[in-house]
């Protein structure tokens, strides 16, 4: 999990008292308290805080910086003195005036244990690496070291420590245990038990973080086995988050299983679309297929995780039935023209709109500088235009109300009312009676929003630009296939209102063009005004001109998004 | 000549003593609690005030007694360390969950004189305030939960508990509660999780000091069933008169469980360290000594998970000479008086005072074998090594046992249970099963050794014979074999 930094934007917390603690003889300034990852009440600073404050990794499988904490791999045991006491409880000092120091007899977890003024915290004495070593055997003589076919194989903890910690040959001549395999714990997830190491991170996460108690251990000692509580499932919106957090192969998502080595993953930083709380993600792709989403952390948006609605939610992008052609309905026809000669003749068509004739459907899954664009031919034309809500039911974690990644942002650049949809009858309206003669749409299908085949058929120029096809894109004076969000670079500003970048991992199909480019180009004919050629040029001039984005720009945005101004 | 002293065990087993309130009342019971409720506020010498409980606290505190669960930890400290400031509720449990194999001490205090431990608690709970507390009771004894719930029946009915005790107005609620026969519910913390209704896996400690984040994460004294019982003694004699029971730091009595290859087993309560080793497994008072024609080859003294003592080991201890002044001795191992200091200083622990001897017919490699098994078994599984150590020594225990052994497997042993121990657990279990590894291995080393290169000997032969015999098959059969 990469660390990221916090840039939320709510009021400073009083300051935290600092204490100086030494790890491995570096000397080290940290807070007394951090805030608890359940409810952010302060809990005393630990040690493993404490050296990654310093930069001192110190390996673990079952603590989880989110999560409550377990202590029962010891895998962070380290040893640790404290300032030593003279009968008086005073420190005792050597001659040159430093603290003595009492080293403890017996090692501490690191996850758990407190740090307090003066100590010293040892992560690289030979009693540590012996100890690591220890752990390691003891977790690896059960398990069944079947890396070639397991699909953790390239992101396994096991794997990693076994490099610095592990020993090349197995000390075990007894059998190991057997335990289920393939288990069906859900609709999403399969468990091996034989490659559990029961640090019990799953069933922390899905009882303290997820609100669904539903796995736990049952039998004894090495025999314990991870399972779903009998007669439940493990079904609930966050389940693959357990995947991510299993720092062995022992959950393994259903969709992802078997798919891909995951060190031939591209990783590219992105957001996930599914609704409107813009939870960050790496989408992994390989020679221009996605073949996984999974959670980037951002303490200000998602913390560790993402939904599985939101995860699995990218087959579509690869669907057999993209539209991957420019075309423009010649008679009753439509025909594959090239983008050349479509730019040309819309920006011939719409220059010739009497104002006041034209209304544009915008996407509130369009970026901030597509949404920009549009905004600009829109202002030409006096068009009416508004975005299409899409609403559902929120939860008590990440899914948001507002199922549309970019409503904020529809809003911010002037191209959708407040709330999302209310000009909607009006340009309907004006599309049956014949008052409006054209109308531009992106990437939503109208036809089941009010606007009736009928009606659409009166228009004199329909241009619709979409991914997938649908009934409106079937009645298309011309049709402009644009890209998934895995396909082109942009930004979209979330339900809090934090602009967030996103990057491009695979290549669109066919003729497809990112939104953002063939609209630069219609834009700059029918407006006469240049525009930026790329990406970063347009969000810094639309942060510009856009009262709600003043002061931010591409670069000052990074990984993890901020905030504009409500 | 080396004598029980009679005090928790005083009437238990006596012609005619029984569990009802009726005979505990005839034999002096609950005079001791309607002392304690009778107390008044004390003015101490530095002009503070002393409450009735502050003053209990200090009895106890003056006794130094100590746990007789199996650590041996001041119970006045353990008291001390109790958060009564958070304004919480003050929880008091009492550890019934007796399971060491070899102890069966609490089982005689729970059977056959039950309103003694309730009386101890109830004095127990008052001097802490407690208003609530609960016996967790191993669940093996249905019986004596069934005696125990008997028991606070009739003394809710006499109204030593329930709301205004006997009209002192403090009001004292006792639960029994059964385990379901895990050991590890006999770890303090792992008993809290279990009488929540969890997994009775033992917490982490720091931040889960039962004395501040115990029950309910609120202030929780766990004491042994022991224990309470001389708390009862305790407050009867005072403090001060019941720490000359015994010897220094080792003071009182305690129940000491004799198993073993002696020909009188049983539970013999003592003034702690005034008999030696060899006394109780020898003296006809107690263990009255070993079968005919036997010698004495191994002691384990204070519960199966005690470091195994072998026969005549001898050990250099400091110990207080009769003017006072401390001196290096020589002590053979059947001269070790039977306290906590001694037994620790002999390198062991008298923990939950179970002796089991080991004559000259035992075999140590099928011994430990049969206590790893229980270690495995009863090892909650929560954190790594001493899940995964107890079963791998189970097994290599298991081989090394039925002729699958190897010369190396002493070292083998020796490896994994030194991987398992000192801190590196969230609980003592970590201890309790690679202590009888280490113990067993390093002291009897030859025997483990010279089984594993038997059993390399004669696999090797069986090999030789079975190639041997393959060789010989076809030339014995020439005409199958030109087929």
């Amino acid at each position: 999990m990469s660390s990221a930094s916090t840039s939320e934007s709510k009021p400073a917390p009083p300051p935290v008292e600092k204490i100086k603690v030494k790890v491995d003889g570096r000397e080290v300034e940290v807070p007394r308290t951090m805030p608890d990852p359940l409810t952010g009440k302060p809990l005393p600073t630990t040690m493993i805080q404490a050296c990654a404050l310093a930069r001192v990794d110190v390996p673990h499988y079952c603590y989880h910086p989110k999560l409550p904490v377990a202590g029962n791999c010891r895998m962070c045991l380290v040893e640790f003195g404290t300032p030593a006491l003279g009968p008086d409880r005073k420190p005792l000092l050597h001659p040159d005036g430093s603290a003595r120091i009492a080293k403890s007899p017996r090692p501490a977890i690191a996850c758990a244990t407190p740090i307090s003024p003066g100590m010293e915290i040892y992560t690289a004495t030979p009693a540590v690496k012996q100890m690591r070593e220890s752990i390691l055997e003891f977790l690896l003589i059960n398990h069944p070291l079947d890396c070639p076919i397991c699909d953790k194989a390239g992101e396994c903890r096991l794997q990693e420590y076994s490099m610095d910690y592990g020993e090349a040959a197995s000390r075990l001549a007894e059998p190991k245990v057997h335990k289920p395999k393939r288990v069906d714990l859900g609709p999403r997830i399969v468990l091996d038990d034989e490659r559990c190491i029961l640090c019990s991170r799953c069933i922390r996460f899905t009882r303290d973080i997820a609100g669904d108690d539903a796995l736990g251990f049952i039998n004894r000692g090495s025999y314990s086995t991870l399972t779903a509580y009998p007669g439940r499932v493990f079904d609930n919106n966050y389940t693959l988050n357990t995947v991510d957090l299993c720092p062995v192969g022992a959950l393994t998502s259903k969709d992802f299983r078997f798919q891909m080595r995951t060190w031939f993953l591209k990783e590219t930083k992105s957001v996930c679309t599914s609704c409107a709380t813009g939870c960050n993600i790496l989408i992994g792709s390989r020679e221009e297929k996605i073949y996984r989403y999974v959670p980037r952390q951002n303490d200000g948006v998602n913390s560790c995780w993402m939904c599985d609605y939101g995860r699995l939610n990218y087959q579509w992008i690869h669907r057999e039935d993209r539209l991957v052609e420019v075309q423009a309905r010649r008679g009753a026809a439509l025909e594959r023209i090239s983008w050349a000669a479509a730019i040309a003749e819309l920006a011939g068509k719409l220059t010739a709109t009497p104002a006041g004739s034209a209304a544009v459907i915008a996407s509130a899954r369009q970026t901030n500088e597509e949404l920009y664009l549009l905004q600009q031919i829109a202002r030409k034309l006096g068009a009416l235009s508004d975005s299409i809500p899409r609403a559902g039911e929120p939860d008590h974690l990440l899914v948001s109300a507002d199922r549309n990644p970019n409503s904020t942002g529809a809003r911010w650049l002037g191209l959708a009312s407040d709330p999302l949809g209310a000009r909607l009858g009006e340009i309907a309206r004006g599309v049956e009676s014949g008052r409006i003669k054209t109308l531009l749409v992106f990437g939503e299908d109208v036809t089941r929003n009010g606007l009736p085949a009928e009606w659409l058929s009166r228009l004199e120029l329909l241009v619709v630009s979409d991914i997938l096809p649908n009934a409106t894109t079937s009645l298309a004076h011309y049709l402009l296939p644009g890209c998934a969000h895995a396909e082109k670079r942009g930004t979209f500003t979330n339900v809090k209102g934090r602009v967030q970048r996103f990057l491009r991992a695979i290549q669109p199909r066919g003729d497809a063009r990112p939104e953002g480019e063939f609209l630069r180009e219609l834009a700059e004919r029918v407006t006469g005004r240049p525009q930026p050629v790329s990406i970063e040029g347009l969000f810094n001039q639309l942060a510009r001109e856009t009262p709600a984005f003043a002061g931010l720009t591409w670069s000052s945005l990074g990984d993890t998004g901020a905030e504009g101004r409500l | 000549m080396p004598q029980e002293h009679r005090q928790i065990l005083k009437h238990v087993d006596q012609p005619g003593y029984t569990v009802d309130v009726e005979c505990y009342l005839r034999h002096g019971g609950y005079a001791t609690l309607r002392k304690a409720l009778a107390l008044a506020p004390k003015t101490l010498p530095d002009g503070r005030t002393a409450s009735p409980p502050e003053q209990l606290r200090e009895e106890v505190r003056l006794s130094g007694l100590r746990g007789r669960g199996g650590a041996g930890f001041s119970c006045g400290m353990k008291w001390s360390f109790v958060d009564r400031k958070s304004g919480k509720p003050i929880y008091l449990i009492c550890n019934a969950d007796e399971s060491e194999p070899g102890t069966f001490k609490d089982k005689q205090i729970i059977y056959k004189d039950p309103h003694q431990l309730i009386e101890g608690m109830i004095l127990a709970c008052y001097a802490n305030d407690v208003r609530l507390a609960y016996i967790y009771i191993r669940g093996e004894f249905a019986e004596g939960a069934r005696i125990l719930n008997r028991a606070l029946a009739e003394a809710r009915s006499r109204n030593f508990l329930g709301r205004n005790v006997l009209g002192s107005g403090y009001d004292l609620e006792i639960h029994v509660h059964r385990g379901a026969g895990a050991y590890i519910c006999g770890e303090e913390t792992g008993l809290i999780e279990s009488l929540e209704g969890k997994r009775a896996y033992p917490r982490i400690k720091p931040p889960f000091f039962p004395a501040v984040l115990g029950l309910y994460l609120c202030p929780t004294i766990v004491n042994n069933v022991e224990t309470l019982c001389a708390v009862r003694h305790i407050i009867a004699l005072g403090g001060a008169e019941y720490a000359k029971l015994g010897t220094p730091n080792n003071t009182g009595t305690r129940i000491v469980s004799i198993s073993g290859h002696v020909r009188r087993p049983g539970y013999y309560e003592i003034e702690v360290g005034k008999a030696t080793l060899g006394e109780l497994i020898f003296d006809p008072a107690f263990g009255g000594g070993l079968r005919e024609g036997r010698q004495l080859k191994a002691v384990i003294p204070g519960g199966s998970s005690a470091k195994v003592f072998k026969a005549g080991e001898k050990f250099r201890l400091k110990r207080k000479g009769p003017d006072g002044k401390e001196a290096e001795r020589e002590l053979e191992l059947l001269d070790l008086p039977y306290d906590f200091d001694a037994i620790i200083a002999a390198g062991s622990m008298s923990g939950s005072g179970a002796i089991i001897v080991l004559d000259d017919s035992t075999d140590m490699v099928r011994a430990l074998a049969n206590l790893s098994e229980f270690y495995a078994h009863e090892s909650c599984g929560q954190c790594t090594p001493c899940r995964e150590g107890s079963l791998w020594m189970a097994k290599a225990l298991r081989r090394l046992s039925t002729g699958q052994g190897r010369a190396r497997d002493a070292d083998y042993l020796t490896h994994i249970a030194d991987n398992i121990p000192g801190g590196r657990t969230i609980c003592a279990f970590g201890e309790a099963c690679s202590w009888p590894v280490q113990s067993f291995v390093g002291k009897f080393k030859d025997e483990f050794v010279a089984r594993g290169a038997a059993d390399e000997k004669r696999r090797a032969e069986e090999a030789r014979a079975a190639a041997a015999a393959r060789s010989l098959t076809p030339a014995a059969q020439p005409e199958a074999a030109g087929l």
